[in-house]
């Protein structure tokens, strides 16, 4: 069982089973790392904003180059109208960030590595983002399947291809984050398996891969939290200001 | 139970992993849905409860530091700028006071030169009043004395003939016969004085 590469993505109880009428709200050891991640981004960002000098501490610095960091990104893809929507972006950002880094640590459960999570973050997204375009633009909103500059004759496969890719938008999104977490996470595993199988004289080839996914693997839960929340900065974008 | 199924069916048409989530312990973990819901109730409960924390408390803060960094920046370029102005406009002071003292230095040494200058000038005049009297005073006796020169000589002369032609031949000459020979040869006196 400790050999199976995707054990480690299982969830299991933490605790007595709760429950809220019919349905099973146990807490689980996603609840738990869910809970571990929101509490150290709080943590790291209240100390980083408890004396608010002038000339910044390092944890202050951290917060706040993280803050410019976040604004520049919502700024540069989706403009100035976006301003409100930026504590929830940079939230996003955030526990995407700080979920996927503690599933870097040995023994810890990666949250997002579950397409439950990632799909009910993209839905939202997805729905809120349609509901802001419009509440912006009325039924004008639906220019955004009709892209200018396409001859007539295209017009009705150009506009069934822009429905089936924005309908598609939660699902790519979620599907992205959730495939190269759970991906790398294996990956780690069958050649963490790999090192035990080959023993001292063979292992040191997969030892040193292992060695090079972690780092590559940081990288990517890097990665992956920009992307996350850039792409939903270039929907935002789409709904506020509408191009076609 | 219904709910779970329902789940399913929708992931199932995302993914075609059918036979994946079929058997809990073979396949996927993420596709069996006995825990979907408590994770959504976790996803939203945390989630949300950190969104509201750092949009009401913490990202503000960040906000108006930052906000409160520029503008202090921006009041210390300006009190800099100030500062400069007023450094320039001091240094200007400093020059034109250093160049008036400058002239007045100037003005001091020209007025003293010129009159040392014509202190010495007047001294050196009556200087030479003088030095041309005495001069001249000196002059006149010394023409006196040549012109009384002669006669005393003369007289010298016939005295000392007198007593010479005495001791030397014990004969008394008549003081009038040399002081006529004395005469005779002192008319031709530039011969013998060699004036």
């Amino acid at each position: 069982m400790a050999t199976n590469p995707m054990h480690q993505f299982e969830v299991y109880r933490i605790g007595p089973e709760i429950k809220l009428g019919e349905i099973d709200i146990s807490f689980t050891n996603a609840s738990l790392f869910m809970l571990i991640s929101s509490i150290a981004i709080l943590f790291v960002f209240n100390l980083g904003t408890k004396k608010n000098s002038v000339l910044p501490s390092k944890i202050q610095l951290l917060a706040e180059l993280s803050y410019i960091f976040v604004s520049k990104m919502i700024s540069d893809t989706a403009g100035s109208k976006a301003k409100p929507y930026f504590a929830f972006i940079f939230s996003l950002f955030m526990f995407v960030l700080f979920c996927n880094m503690f599933g870097m640590i040995p023994y810890t459960f990666t949250v997002t590595s579950h397409i439950i999570v990632t799909f009910i973050l993209a839905i939202f997204i997805f729905i809120g983002v349609t509901v802001i375009g419009f509440i912006k633009h009325g039924f004008g909103y639906l220019k955004l399947f009709v892209p200018s500059g396409v001859p007539v004759l295209l017009l009705p496969l150009i506009v069934v291809i822009e429905i089936i890719s924005y309908l598609s938008r939660p699902i790519s999104l979620s599907v992205r984050l959730f495939a190269n977490m759970m991906a790398g996470h294996t990956m780690m595993k069958v050649f963490g398996g790999f090192v035990i199988s080959l023993g001292i004289v063979g292992g040191w080839l997969p030892l040193s891969f292992s060695v090079a996914l972690t780092g590559l693997e940081i990288l990517v839960a890097f990665l992956q939290a920009y992307v996350f929340a850039i792409l939903t900065c270039i929907y935002l974008n789409d709904a506020l200001n509408l191009h076609h | 139970m219904i709910k779970k199924k329902i789940f399913q069916l929708i992931f199932l048409s995302f993914l075609f992993l059918e036979e994946a989530f079929a058997s809990e312990s073979g396949g996927m973990p993420q596709l069996n849905p006995e825990f979907w819901i408590s994770q959504i109730f976790w996803l939203v409960l945390t989630f949300g409860t950190l969104y509201l924390v750092l949009s009401k408390l913490i990202l503000p803060k960040i906000s108006d530091n930052l906000e409160k960094r520029k503008s202090q920046i921006l009041e210390n370029i300006e009190a800099a700028e100030k500062s400069r102005e007023e450094g320039e406009e001091k240094i200007k002071e400093y020059n034109k006071i250093v160049q008036d003292s400058k002239i007045e230095a100037k003005n001091y040494f020209n007025q003293t030169r010129e009159k040392i200058l014509k202190d010495i000038n007047q001294k050196k005049e009556n200087l030479d009043k003088e030095i041309n009297e005495e001069i001249k005073k000196a002059e006149i006796e010394i023409e006196d004395l040549k012109n009384k020169a002669p006669e005393k000589i003369n007289k010298i002369a016939i005295e000392i003939s007198t007593d010479v032609i005495r001791q030397l031949t014990s004969i008394e000459v008549n003081n009038s016969s040399i002081s006529a020979i004395v005469n005779d040869l002192s008319k031709d006196k530039d011969k013998y004085y060699g004036i």
